[in-house]
Formats: structure tokens, C-alpha cells, sequence
């Protein structure tokens, strides 16, 4: 539905976009993560056709940025990141401005009117003019907008930012939604977002792609190794010792009365990890195995792309 | 041409909304009515020239003021997101926003419809030199209104956007006072490409195709111009 070859970015000099490429099918909700500056705003924006890219190609919904860009247009719902309201409009009659832009007519625009009002939860609000709605329902008058026209792709840039939690969990649960009926390319720097709504992630950080897969994928990519979180009680200072000396073990450190133990890559020692628990006679709380959240990921393919340059 | 309308009619529609284009009218109404009503030749030769006269030089004014914020708002505001991520052309864009504020104009110039109607109640004024003259004003108003988005077009900046309209339109009208200090040759040939040659001729009835060629190839131009400028933000 997306695909992205190569695209590069400059703003005079400063490079924004380094010449990444990226490929989404059809019906994925994928996570486009990165820090700020990192350039999600800039691809973003080429792909909906506002910017221009220096160099570089991408197709949207098999129509190309370059030469087909009014197809690619059509096809595309698109949240930027400044919300585009009028202020002195109301729901309704920016949502018809919308609607006639995307070159729906008369009879489609009352009705589909009503359908995304309903969908985006603002029906109550319809009339009331945007200058005097709060920050969540601006962001939510941005989403209708975005589907008005019914498009096969949205891209939504930074949907969640600056509105409050309550909001925050709606708009979620709303792109959600709508992902089972669009495909959907959404940006945040906020790492716990795209475990919560997205199939896959593409990680940006200073203009270039550094990860790309599932969020499941991802970790074992990067983590290799296991971690396993123990809880014992009666805990005393030789436990961590105790622990370290356990062939298969690379580290240990405490958190409260809770030890994380990383494990050497492909290594499985819970098996001696019981047995050194009986051994030392300590009562065992819980023993499991914990994942690598997407913040951890984050952290080591930042740093080691820091500590390759 | 479907969009062009509609970009058109929210542009007309939120002039209305706003006191800013009746403030204008307004001013344009007070103060030609005055030159109007204080001109001699009102009453001498029963024209409109008074009202034509000062007209033309305030329709520079009020053109920029009017257009200033067609497209610096937009950028502003961020909406110009919304408005070239549509399946919109830049040049239908662009000409929507023509029409719609050449809506406007159209109204300014009908209200002042009276000052004709006076003298068609208490005299016998020839209609050509009124309906020329209501032709040049068109005219030069279109022109006007051609630079202003442009140069709204260039800027986030509303101020920036008239005084940059503003100069232009200047220069470009008083433009025909500095030929008379140029060689002959060079005068007639600067004249040319002022905004103030050829609307004394309007005013005294007479249609001339130059002129209306200019006053079309300036609008166009200018029209082009803001059309290159949004072209050229994308590449930014
Ligand atoms: N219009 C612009 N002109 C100049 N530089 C820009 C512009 N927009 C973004 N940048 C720069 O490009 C880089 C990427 O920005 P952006 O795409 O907005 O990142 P993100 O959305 O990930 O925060 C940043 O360094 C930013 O300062
Ligand atoms: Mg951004």
C-alpha cells in the first residue's frame, strides 16, 4: 500500500530525510517511532504529497508521489501534526469544506457527515464552532477529517500528542478501529504507543531508518538474550554474588526484592537458577521470564548507532 | 474547475463572516463618497470622475489589506496543509482564491453604484465614461487583487504580506510619474507597464484593448507568479 524507496530530504542544507526505504501492505497498522527531529513529520509529509522529496521515490496505494500526486491525494486521509481546523468554522461546516475538497458530492457529504461524527464521538458537537473545543476534540475533528472521504491509506502524524490521558486512551482505542478498515501509518515518539495500537514498527532516528520489524521480532533481534525477572524472600546482599556465579549469567542487577538477571545469548538457566535458590535456602516468590520492552530496544539501537560513528 | 468554486465560495463566505471586508467597504464607500460629492466635476460635467480618481488609488490599498491574509493565514495556521495535501490543483487553489475575493470587489464596486444613480436622478450624465470607468476600476481592482495573493503567498506574515502588496502596487502605479524625468524614449516605454497609464483613458470613455490587454497580463502574471510560489514551497 506504501511503498518507500530511497527518499531523501533536504531543508537547504540540513538534511531531514536520509534516503530511507520502507514497504507497508495493505490492511498493517505500522508504528513510524522516533524521537523529535528524527524526520517522521518530513516523510509524512511527502507521502501526502505536501513536500516534495530531494530525491527518492514512493508509491501510495500503487500511484506515484511524483507523477501521479493528485491520485495519491486522493486516496490518502492525512492528520498532520498542527491539527488543520478553522477556528471560525463549526464541525459541521469544516467537515463539508473537507468533504468537498475530496471531491465527494452533495448527497455523500450529509450522510458521511453523520457517519464520522458518530465515529469520532463529537456528535454533540457538531454545530459548535472549533475555536472553542478543547485539544482532544480538535485531534478528533482532525481524524474525521482524515476519513471523510473513506481513503484505503491514513497517515496520522503524532494523533496522541499533547491531549490528556482520558482522550489520549479514545483516540487509541479509535485508530483501533479504524484500522480494520484502512491501511494506517502512524507516528509517535511515545515507545509504549506502538506496542498499544501497531503490528509492526519502523524506528527513524536523525533522518535514517534503524530497526524495522513486529514488535515481537524486534525484541529477540535485539535482545538475543533472555532476561529473567526472580523474586525471592529473606534476600541478603550475597544473592546478587550468589547469582552471578550461575554459568549462564551475564548480569544481575536489583530492583527492590526483585533481581533481573540477563542471560548469555542463547543460554536457558532457570533450571540452575531453581536449583542455587534451594541450595542457598531462599524462598522462592516468582521466577519468569520478561520480554524487552520497546523502550529497551529503543535505548540499544540508539546507542549503538552512537557508539558506531 | 469544480474545486476553484468551491475554494471560491468558503473564501467569499468568510470575508463575510468577518468585520474585516465590511471595515473596508465601509472606508471605501466614506471616503469616495466624499471626493464624490466635493469634486467639481460632479457638478460641472455631471461624471464620476471624483469618484473614480481617488477609487483607483484606493483600491491599491484596499486590495492589500483584502488579500493579505489569504494565503499568510493559511500558512500560519497550518490549514495550507490541508488545502495542498487535497487532490487540489495549486493553480485551481490559487484561482479560487482570486474569485473569491474578487467576489468582494464586486460588491465594493456595486454599492458605489449610487453615486451614478445620483446623478441619473438630478442630471443627464453620459453613461460612457461610467461604464469605462467601471470598467477600468474592475480591471485595475483585479490586478491588484492578483498582487496581493502573491505576495500573501510568499509570507506566514499578514503585516508583511500588504506591505510587500502595497509596494508593489505602489511602484507599479506611480511608476508613470518617474518616466517624466526619463529620456523620452525610456519614459514612454516605462509608462507602459504602469498601473496608472491607462486608466485616465477609462475615465474619459475610452475602451482601450491595451489597456485591457495590461491590466489581464498583469493579473495573469501575477496570478502565475503566486501559482510558482506554493510550487515552490513543496520544494522547500
Ligand atoms: N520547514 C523546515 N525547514 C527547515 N528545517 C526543517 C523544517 N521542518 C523540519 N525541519 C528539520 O528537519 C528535521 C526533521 O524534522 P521533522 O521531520 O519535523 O522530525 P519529527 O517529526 O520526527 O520530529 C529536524 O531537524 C527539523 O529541525
Ligand atoms: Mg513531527
Amino acid at each position: 500500500m506504501i511503498k518507500v524507496e530511497n527518499l531523501t530530504k533536504y531543508y537547504g542544507k540540513r538534511l531531514a530525510v536520509d534516503n530511507i526505504s520502507f514497504n507497508i501492505d495493505k490492511g498493517e497498522i505500522v508504528g513510524f517511532l522516533g524521537p523529535n527531529a528524527a524526520g517522521k513529520t518530513t516523510t509524512m509529509r511527502i507521502l501526502a504529497g505536501f513536500l516534495l522529496p530531494t530525491s527518492g521515490n514512493a508509491w501510495v496505494a500503487d500511484y506515484n508521489i511524483l507523477s501521479q500526486s493528485l491520485q495519491v491525494r486522493r486516496h490518502i486521509g492525512y492528520l498532520p501534526e498542527a491539527v488543520p481546523l478553522y477556528s471560525d468554522m463549526t464541525i459541521r461546516s469544516y467537515l463539508n469544506f473537507a468533504a468537498q475538497l475530496r471531491g465527494l458530492d452533495k448527497k455523500r457529504i450529509r450522510a458521511r457527515i453523520e457517519e464520522v461524527v458518530e465515529i469520532c464521538h463529537l456528535e454533540e458537537y457538531v454545530d459548535v464552532l472549533i475555536g472553542k473545543l478543547s485539544r482532544g476534540f480538535r485531534q478528533r475533528v482532525g481524524v474525521a477529517q482524515a476519513i471523510i472521504h473513506e481513503p484505503e491509506v491514513l497517515i496520522l502524524d503524532e494523533p496522541t500528542i499533547g491531549i490528556d490521558p482520558i482522550q489520549v486512551a479514545m483516540t487509541r482505542q479509535l485508530i483501533r478501529e479504524l484500522g480494520k478498515e484502512h491501511t494506517i501509518l502512524l507516528s509517535t515518539h511515545v515507545l509504549s504507543e506502538v506496542s498499544i495500537i501497531c503490528q509492526r514498527v519502523i524506528i527513524i532516528n536523525e533522518g535514517k531508518i534503524v530497526a524495522e520489524d513486529s514488535i515481537e521480532n524486534l525484541s529477540s533481534m535485539i535482545g538475543g538474550s533472555r532476561r529473567i525477572r526472580l523474586e525471592v524472600s529473606n534476600p541478603s546482599a550475597k544473592v546478587v554474588e550468589r547469582l552471578c556465579q550461575i554459568e549462564g549469567i551475564s548480569r544481575v542487577s536489583q530492583e527492590g526484592s526483585q533481581y533481573i538477571l540477563e542471560c548469555s545469548t542463547g543460554e536457558d538457566p532457570r533450571e540452575k537458577i531453581m536449583e542455587s535458590v534451594v541450595q542457598n535456602g531462599w524462598t522462592l516468590l516468582s521466577l519468569e521470564s520478561v520480554e524487552m520492552s520497546l523502550e529497551d530496544i529503543f535505548l540499544k539501537l540508539t546507542t549503538k548507532k552512537e557508539s558506531d560513528q | 474547475m469544480r474545486n476553484t468554486t468551491i475554494i471560491a465560495l468558503k473564501e467569499f463566505k468568510s470575508y463575510l463572516a468577518s468585520p474585516m471586508a465590511y471595515i473596508v467597504i465601509g472606508i471605501f464607500l466614506v471616503l469616495t463618497g466624499v471626493f464624490f460629492a466635493t469634486s467639481p466635476d460632479t457638478l460641472i460635467e455631471t461624471s464620476i470622475k471624483g469618484f473614480l480618481g481617488s477609487g483607483s488609488i484606493l483600491l491599491l490599498l484596499f486590495a492589500s489589506v483584502l488579500t493579505m491574509r489569504l494565503l499568510a493565514e493559511e500558512r500560519k495556521m497550518g490549514t495550507l496543509e490541508l488545502l495542498l495535501t487535497a487532490p487540489v490543483r495549486d493553480s485551481e487553489l490559487i484561482l479560487g482564491k482570486f474569485v473569491g475575493s474578487l467576489g468582494i470587489l464586486i460588491v465594493m464596486l456595486v454599492l458605489t453604484f449610487y453615486y451614478p444613480i445620483l446623478l441619473r436622478l438630478f442630471g443627464d450624465p453620459d453613461m460612457g465614461p461610467i461604464t469605462a470607468g467601471y470598467l477600468g476600476l474592475f480591471l485595475l481592482g483585479g490586478a491588484s487583487l492578483a498582487v496581493g495573493i502573491f505576495a500573501s503567498s510568499l509570507t506566514s506574515n499578514q503585516i508583511v504580506a500588504t506591505v510587500v502588496a502595497g509596494g508593489i502596487l505602489f511602484a507599479l502605479y506611480f511608476m508613470g510619474m518617474l518616466a517624466s524625468f526619463l529620456p523620452e524614449a525610456l519614459g514612454k516605454f516605462v509608462n507602459f507597464f504602469s498601473l496608472s497609464y491607462y486608466f485616465p483613458d477609462f475615465m474619459r470613455g475610452i475602451i482601450d484593448t491595451r489597456g485591457v490587454i495590461y491590466y489581464l497580463s498583469i493579473t495573469a502574471l501575477f496570478l502565475f507568479l503566486a501559482i510558482r510560489s506554493l510550487e515552490n514551497s513543496r520544494w522547500s
